[in-house]
C-alpha cells in the first residue's frame, strides 16, 4: 500500500459550454515530486485552482483527500491552511515591497495589527537560507531577478509550513542556471520531506526530477507513469499528451505556393525590460506566395514576441537582423511602417489589442485602412459602409446590423472582425496569432476556409497556434520554437504529432539527441 | 410605443441629456416665473455661459482620449493677462494681440501635451501643474492688479451682435433668416440620413417619430432665435459657439482624426497596433485645447472688460462637469460634442436660474455638484443594468 498524501477523485469542473475536467483522478504520495503534464489547455491549471480552492467546493463534482481525510476548501486561505501552497506562473508577489514583507504578506508577523518588524526579518532570513537566497531580507522585490522572485515565493510558501508544494510552469521564465538552481532546490526540499506537485513543458527536467508522472489531454487523466521506472521515455510521454485521433475539421484545400514573399533573416531580440534576457535567438524564417506556414511552440517559446517584433517592433528591445520582401531589404520600425509595407499582424488578444469594444462594427473594420475610405482626411461613410457590409458578407459576420458595437458580440464574431480589420488594409503577409482561440467550432471552420482562402489569393500566411491539430491540419509547413530558437522545420507530409512535440520540448529530433 | 420604448433604452445617454435638460428649464421657467425665458434673459444666459460652452467643447476631445485637462481655468486668467497686457499696457493693435494670446494657448498646448504624451506623466497631474503655474503667472504679469479697460473694439468679442442689416424696426430680421435657413439644413440632413438608412437596410425610425421630432427641434430653434430677435439679435458668442459646434462635431464625426481620437480613447493599445499613432493624437489634442481655451480667455476678458488675477478660477470644473453630464466617460472613447454643449447649457441654465431667484453662490455650488453626481450615477447605473 501506497501512503498517498493526496488523492483527488472523479474531478469534473464544467464551465459555460466546456468540461474543462472529466472524471480526473490525481494520486501523489507522501514525499515526492510529481510531475503534471499535458498540452496547452489539458486541464493542468483547472486541476490545480481546483485543489488550492481557487475553484472553491461545490463547483466541481468529485472529491478530495489529503492526508487521509476528505476536504471541502471554501477558499485559498482554507487550503493554505492545512497545507497545500500554490505558486503560479504569473508571481504574485508585490513589486515594491521588500523580500521580508512579501514573505509575511497576508501572515504578518504581529501583536495587534501592530507590525513585528524584528520578527518578520530575522524569520525571513532564516527562511531565505532555506532556499540558497543570499540576498538581504530588506531588498525590494523590483530589484531582484525572475529566478530570484521565485525563490521568494518557496520561502513564502514555506513560512506557511507547506506540506504540498504546487508551481505551475516554474522554469518557464527562467534561464538555464536559474532554472537548474530551482530543481536542485526542490531536491532539497524533498530530502526535507516537502511534496511537491510540478506543472512543466519541459520534458528533460521532468524526467530527471520527478517520481512519478500524470499526463492529461483534453481534460481527461490518460496515465500516471512512474518516472525512474524502466518504460518512462520521453517518447511514451509525448505519445500520451498527444495520442488523439485527427479528426477532418479543416476544409480540403490545394495549395498552389509560389516564390518566397517575406523573409526574416538573423533575428535577436531582448526582453523589454529585462535587458540581459533573450528573447528570440537567431530566427531565420521564410514564407512564400499562396503558402500558410504553421509556428508551433509551448507557452513562452517566443512565437508572439516574433510575431510582435516583426510587426513595427511592437515587441522586444535591441532587436537586431532584418526583414525582406520580395527579395528586398524593407523597414518596418513602427506599426504604420509595417502596414505600408503589406504586413498585417491578428493578435492573440482580441480584447485588448484588437478591438476597440466600445465602437461599432464598420468603424472596427476600417480603422487600420481609414485612407482607403476617404479623401483629403474626410471620410466617405458611404464608402465605408459599403466595404465593411461586402466583409461582413464575406465572412459571414452574424449581426443584425453594422452599426452593433463590437463588445455585444460573441468571440467568433469578433475574431471575424478584427480579421476582416486586417484583410481591409490588403496586406501581402498576414501574421495570425492564436485565431481559433476561445470560439466554437462552426465559426473555427469558416475560419480555417477564410485562411484558405486568403492563401489561394496569393498572401504568405504565417498562424501561430497552441492546437497541435490545428497547426498540422492548415500549414504547409511547420516551424517549431522552443525557447526563442527556431528548433525545427517540418513539411506538410513528414510532420505529425510527435515530431512536433519532441521539437516543441526541446528533446530534438530522435537523431538529434544534442540539439541544444 | 414599442418602438419608441426600444428607441428610448438603446439611445437613453443622450435621451436623457435632453430630458434632464428640459426638466431642469422647465422648473426654472416655473420657479422664475418666466423670466427665464425673457429675450433679454435668453441673451444673458449666453453671454454668461459662452465661455463654458467653448471650454466644454475643447475638454470633451481630451476627455475622449481618457485624459482630463485641470489647467484651463487658469489659461483663461493667463491669456486675458496677455491681451491686457498686450492692448492696455503696450497698445498693441486688437487683431494682432489676440492672434498673438492664441498662439500663447496654443504653446501651453505645445508644453502640456509634450509631458502627457511623449513623457508619459499622467495628464491629472501635468495640468495640476499648468493650473498652479499660469495662475501664478497672471498673478506675476497683472502684479496681482486688474488692468482695465480694453479698446472699444476688443468688447465686440463678447458684447456685440450679429449687424441688423435690415434695420427693421423692434426686430432684427437676420436672426429670423439664419434661424430659417438653418432649419432647412436640419430638415435636408434628416431626410438624407433616413433615406441612407434605408438604402443600407439599417433600422429607420417610424416617419412620426421622425418628424415629431424634427417638429419639436424646429419650433425650440426657431422660438428662441425669435425671441433674440425681440432684443438685440444673435449674440457675437452665441455665433462663435455655434461655428465651433458644427467643426468640431464634423472633425469627430467625419475626419480621419476624429476617428483616431475616438479609437486612442477606446482602446490605446489596439490602435497602437492598428497603425494610429496615438502619441500624437494626444499631443494635437492638447494643443487644440490650449487654443480653445485661449479663445475662452479672450472671451472672458473682453466680458469682464478687464484682465483680472481671479478671472475663470475654477471654470475648469464646470466645463469637466459639463462633458460628464454631456454622457462622456472618464475612461475615455465615449462623449459628443453636442453632448457636451447640452452638459454645458444645464450647468449654464442652473447658473442662470439659479441667480434669478436669488440663490447664493454657496448653495449654487452645492447644488451644481448633486446634479453632476446623480448625472453620472444615472448613467452609471443603466449602464450596469443593461451590462447583465
Amino acid at each position: 500500500m501506497s501512503d498517498y498524501i493526496l488523492e483527488m477523485r472523479s474531478i469534473t469542473k464544467t464551465f459555460p459550454g466546456v468540461k474543462a475536467l472529466d472524471d480526473v483522478n490525481l494520486k501523489v504520495n507522501r514525499g515526492e515530486i510529481h510531475a503534471l503534464m499535458g498540452e496547452n489547455g489539458a486541464g493542468k491549471s483547472t486541476l490545480m485552482k481546483v485543489l488550492s480552492a481557487v475553484y472553491p467546493s461545490g463547483s466541481y463534482e468529485g472529491s478530495i483527500y489529503f492526508e487521509g481525510e476528505e476536504c471541502h476548501f471554501k477558499d485559498i486561505k482554507q487550503s493554505e491552511n492545512s497545507g497545500i501552497v500554490i505558486i503560479h506562473q504569473e508571481l504574485a508577489l508585490s513589486p515594491f515591497l521588500s523580500i521580508a514583507e512579501n514573505i509575511f504578506l497576508g501572515n504578518e508577523r504581529q501583536s495587534n495589527k501592530i507590525m513585528k518588524w524584528q520578527a518578520t526579518f530575522s524569520e525571513s532570513k532564516k527562511l531565505l537560507e532555506q532556499v540558497g537566497l543570499k540576498d538581504s531580507p530588506e531588498t525590494i522585490v523590483k530589484d531582484i531577478g525572475v529566478g530570484k522572485q521565485q525563490l521568494v515565493e518557496i520561502a513564502k510558501a514555506l513560512s506557511k509550513n507547506v506540506k504540498l508544494l504546487i508551481l505551475d510552469e516554474p522554469t518557464a521564465a527562467l534561464n538555464e542556471t536559474d532554472s537548474a538552481n530551482l530543481l536542485k532546490l526542490l531536491d532539497e526540499l524533498r530530502k526535507q520531506g516537502i511534496t511537491s506537485i510540478l506543472i512543466s513543458h519541459k520534458l528533460n527536467e521532468v524526467v530527471s526530477i520527478s517520481d512519478s508522472i500524470t499526463v492529461l489531454r483534453d481534460g481527461k487523466t490518460i496515465e500516471t507513469i512512474d518516472a525512474q521506472g524502466e518504460d518512462a521515455s520521453e517518447d511514451r510521454i509525448i505519445k500520451a499528451m498527444v495520442g488523439r485521433d485527427m479528426t477532418s475539421r479543416f476544409p480540403v484545400r490545394v495549395p498552389n505556393i509560389g516564390e518566397t514573399v517575406f523573409e526574416v533573416k538573423d533575428w535577436n531580440v531582448y526582453h523589454p525590460q529585462q535587458r540581459d534576457r533573450k528573447m528570440l535567438d537567431n530566427v531565420n524564417i521564410h514564407i512564400r506566395r499562396g503558402e500558410i506556414v504553421g509556428l508551433a511552440g509551448l507557452m513562452g517559446a517566443g512565437r508572439t514576441e516574433l510575431a510582435m517584433s516583426i510587426f513595427g517592433k511592437t515587441y522586444g528591445k535591441q532587436i537586431t537582423g532584418t526583414l525582406h520582401k520580395n527579395g528586398k531589404l524593407i523597414k518596418a520600425d513602427t506599426v504604420s511602417d509595417a502596414i505600408a509595407q503589406g504586413l498585417a499582424y491578428v493578435s492573440e488578444d482580441r480584447k485588448t489589442y484588437g478591438l476597440n469594444l466600445i465602437d461599432d462594427i464598420k468603424r472596427n473594420i476600417t480603422l487600420s485602412n481609414l485612407k482607403r475610405v476617404s479623401k483629403n482626411s474626410i471620410i466617405d461613410e458611404n464608402k465605408e459602409i459599403t466595404e465593411a457590409q461586402f466583409l461582413r458578407e464575406k465572412l459571414n459576420i452574424k449581426t443584425p446590423s453594422l452599426t452593433q458595437l463590437a463588445g455585444n458580440l460573441s468571440g467568433g464574431n469578433q475574431q471575424k472582425i478584427v480579421l476582416s480589420k486586417w484583410i481591409f488594409t490588403e496586406p501581402d503577409i498576414l501574421i495570425l496569432d492564436e485565431p481559433t482561440r476561445g470560439i466554437d467550432v462552426g465559426a473555427k471552420f469558416e475560419i480555417y476556409s477564410q485562411i484558405n482562402e486568403l492563401a489561394a489569393e496569393g498572401l504568405a500566411v504565417l498562424v501561430i497556434s497552441s492546437e497541435l491539430p490545428e497547426i498540422l491540419g492548415l500549414s504547409d509547413r511547420i516551424y517549431v520554437m522552443n525557447e526563442g530558437r527556431i528548433s525545427g522545420e517540418l513539411e506538410r507530409g513528414i510532420a505529425n504529432q510527435e515530431n512536433v512535440m519532441r521539437y516543441m520540448t526541446g528533446s530534438g529530433g530522435a537523431s538529434n539527441e544534442n540539439i541544444n | 410605443m414599442k418602438t419608441l420604448i426600444n428607441l428610448f433604452s438603446n439611445n437613453i445617454r443622450q435621451y436623457g441629456m435632453i430630458i434632464a435638460l428640459v426638466f431642469i428649464t422647465a422648473l426654472f421657467f416655473i420657479l422664475t416665473d418666466g423670466i427665464l425665458f425673457k429675450p433679454l434673459n435668453l441673451t444673458n444666459l449666453i453671454l454668461q455661459n459662452g465661455f463654458i460652452l467653448v471650454l466644454a467643447i475643447g475638454m470633451v476631445l481630451v476627455i475622449i482620449t481618457g485624459n482630463i485637462d485641470l489647467s484651463v481655468g487658469s489659461v483663461v486668467a493667463f491669456v486675458g493677462a496677455i491681451a491686457g497686457v498686450l492692448m492696455i499696457n503696450n497698445n498693441v493693435p486688437v487683431v494682432l494681440a489676440i492672434v498673438l494670446s492664441i498662439l500663447v494657448g496654443a504653446l501651453i498646448g505645445v508644453w502640456q501635451g509634450f509631458w502627457i504624451a511623449y513623457i508619459g506623466i499622467p495628464s491629472f497631474i501635468v495640468t495640476l501643474a499648468g493650473m498652479l503655474i499660469f495662475r501664478g503667472l497672471t498673478l506675476y504679469l497683472l502684479d496681482g492688479q486688474s488692468l482695465a479697460p480694453f479698446p472699444e473694439s476688443f468688447r465686440i468679442l463678447s458684447g456685440g451682435f450679429l449687424p441688423d442689416v435690415f434695420g427693421a424696426d423692434g426686430l432684427h430680421i437676420l436672426t429670423l433668416i439664419l434661424a430659417g435657413v438653418f432649419s432647412l439644413v436640419l430638415i435636408y440632413m434628416e431626410y438624407r440620413s433616413r433615406k441612407k438608412q434605408a438604402a443600407y437596410s439599417f433600422d429607420v425610425l417610424p416617419l412620426w417619430i421622425s418628424v415629431t421630432k424634427m417638429v419639436l427641434l424646429l419650433f425650440v430653434i426657431n422660438w428662441f432665435a425669435y425671441q433674440l430677435a425681440l432684443n438685440k439679435g444673435i449674440p457675437m458668442v452665441l455665433g462663435i459657439v455655434f461655428v465651433l459646434i458644427l467643426i468640431y462635431t464634423f472633425i469627430m464625426n467625419n475626419t480621419v482624426m476624429g476617428r483616431h481620437i475616438y479609437a486612442t480613447g477606446g482602446n490605446k493599445k489596439a490602435a497602437d497596433l492598428s497603425g494610429i499613432k496615438t502619441k500624437r493624437v494626444v499631443f494635437w489634442v492638447f494643443v487644440n485645447n490650449g487654443v480653445i481655451a485661449a479663445l475662452a480667455g479672450l472671451m472672458f476678458a473682453s466680458r469682464l472688460d478687464s484682465a483680472t488675477p481671479a478671472a475663470g478660477n475654477m471654470l475648469e470644473l464646470d466645463a469637466i462637469a459639463a462633458v460628464f453630464i454631456g454622457g462622456a466617460s472618464m475612461a475615455g472613447g465615449v462623449g459628443t460634442v453636442i453632448g457636451a454643449i447640452i452638459g454645458g447649457l444645464v450647468m449654464g441654465v442652473m447658473n442662470n436660474g439659479m441667480s434669478l431667484i436669488g440663490i447664493g453662490i454657496d448653495w449654487q455650488q452645492a447644488i451644481k455638484g448633486m446634479v453632476l453626481l446623480l448625472a453620472v450615477g444615472f448613467d452609471v447605473y443603466n449602464k450596469n443594468k443593461s451590462g447583465n
